[in-house]
């Protein structure tokens, strides 16, 4: 038995007819043993039992969150050429490369669950899988850009420092890591803004609009609100999710708030600290537009799925080059052992 | 899963004095082109200086369902432990 099992269907069950010895499964103590390890905030891994239906959940939370990475890296990746100085460049060089290796953490991760990486990207090229509805807005000048680093990794920070405790080891392990560089992306965004804030009328207005454009959609990112979250009491349960939309959504908009008032942005009117509970109001969001996104409405949705596709045809040769260069090897090797 | 290259574990030492530990994996077609991945991915803020690259097909794990049968038994060696043994304070330690 591997450590990352990928093996199919069919080579399970030639060995399974070969006779693996396993002591007798009793599902109900297993299923209980699982929870009571879950309860006693210890880490489920990989070849552990682990119900069929959290298995399912984690494959799909962590493809979505991998695949969100992934095509992350397109709304800031068209900036890369056209970045105001080379400093801002090469930031925004690493951090788009950042977003890739995220990407593949989160795919290396998603793989411990039996779930191919191949399948995983079949799917997201198929439509079948979601990614982060942000993604499909379009990134009109560069302080979207700046503006993404501030508000989108933020959001994303604010999400993901609790899945640094998630019982899934793997997935736990990969957000440690992802966290770390996250806080890099969120700070130079913000130094960028805040430069741009020193500067002339019209760099100021660019700043107010990307805020104005940004800001919405990004306390979005958090999902439907906890009336309405069709996953979440069962995640919480089984402590993939630990706190809920709406509570990390207002995490967030406290925190971001006061940085708006330091860079010097307006915020939107209908957002007041609340004297009472100390946390600032924001009102309803806009969640018919929410829905229209996810299901593909953006603008630029179908431009994202269509720049995977070229991205994975475009590199075919160079896979198939690199195959035919390992084997070239291979023959090298054994013909210079006999 | 036919196109998709092999799988290879990734494990990095830190610095030296300490062993290599595991940290993820890369799809790579073969265990060379593995450890050039894994230099790209696991290791862009300094994060080590040696790496090693397995073959994860290669790996034979233990099944967490055996966990008890394998590790059980130590448990009721304590005799194995320094704390099982009284010695008067007097004598001191090593």
């Amino acid at each position: 038995m591997y450590t990352t099992d990928l093996r199919t269907a069919e080579e399970k069950a030639e060995e399974a007819r070969k006779g693996v010895p396993r002591s007798a499964l009793d599902t109900d103590a297993l299923e209980a043993e699982f929870q009571a390890r879950i309860d006693a905030d210890a880490y489920i891994e990989p070849k552990d039992y682990m119900p069929d239906g959290y298995r399912k959940t984690l494959v799909r939370q962590m493809s979505q969150h991998a695949h969100s990475e992934i095509v992350g890296m397109l709304p800031e990746g068209c900036w890369v050429g056209r970045a105001p100085t080379l400093k801002r460049k090469m930031i925004l060089i690493a951090k788009v490369q950042d977003e890739a290796g995220h990407g593949l953490y989160l795919y290396s991760a998603a793989e411990t669950l039996g779930t191919s990486r191949e399948e995983l990207v079949r799917q997201l090229l198929a439509g079948e899988a979601k990614y982060s509805t942000i993604f499909n807005y379009p990134t009109t000048n560069w302080s979207d850009v700046c503006t993404i680093g501030w508000l989108v990794d933020g959001a994303a920070i604010t999400n993901q420092i609790p899945l640094c405790r998630c019982s899934y080891g793997p997935y736990a392990r990969a957000m440690v890591k992802v966290c770390k560089e996250e806080s890099f992306h969120q700070r130079q965004g913000y130094e960028a803004l805040l430069q741009m804030m020193k500067g002339t009328e019209a760099q100021k207005r660019m700043v107010q609009d990307s805020f104005d454009r940004w800001f919405w959609p990004s306390l979005m990112m958090f999902g439907p609100p906890d009336s309405n979250s069709a996953h979440s009491s069962q995640n919480m349960k089984w402590k993939i999710k630990r706190f809920s939309n709406d509570e990390l959504r207002q995490r967030f908009v406290d925190a971001t708030i006061p940085q708006a008032e330091f860079l010097g942005v307006k915020v939107p009117d209908v957002i007041v600290k609340n004297a009472e509970t100390d946390h600032y109001d924001f009102g309803e969001l806009d969640w018919d537009e929410f829905m229209a996104v996810v299901k593909g409405g953006g603008i630029c949705a179908s431009n994202r799925i269509d720049a995977r596709k070229k991205a994975l045809e475009d590199g075919t040769w160079v896979r198939d080059a690199a195959s035919a260069y390992a084997e070239k090897q291979q023959v090298a090797t054994v013909a210079a052992a006999e | 899963m036919a196109d998709d290259w092999d799988l290879y574990e990734v494990f990095i030492r830190s610095k030296r004095g300490s062993s290599h530990k595991h940290v993820g994996s890369v799809h790579a077609v073969d265990s060379r082109l593995a450890l050039e991945s894994a230099r790209d991915l696991y290791t862009r803020r300094s994060e080590g200086e040696s790496l090693w690259v397995v073959a994860a097909k290669d790996i034979l794990a233990s099944d967490p369902l055996e966990g008890d049968a394998l590790f059980g038994p130590a448990a009721d060696k304590i005799y194995r432990h320094p704390t099982f043994y009284e010695i008067p304070d007097e004598v001191g330690k090593m």
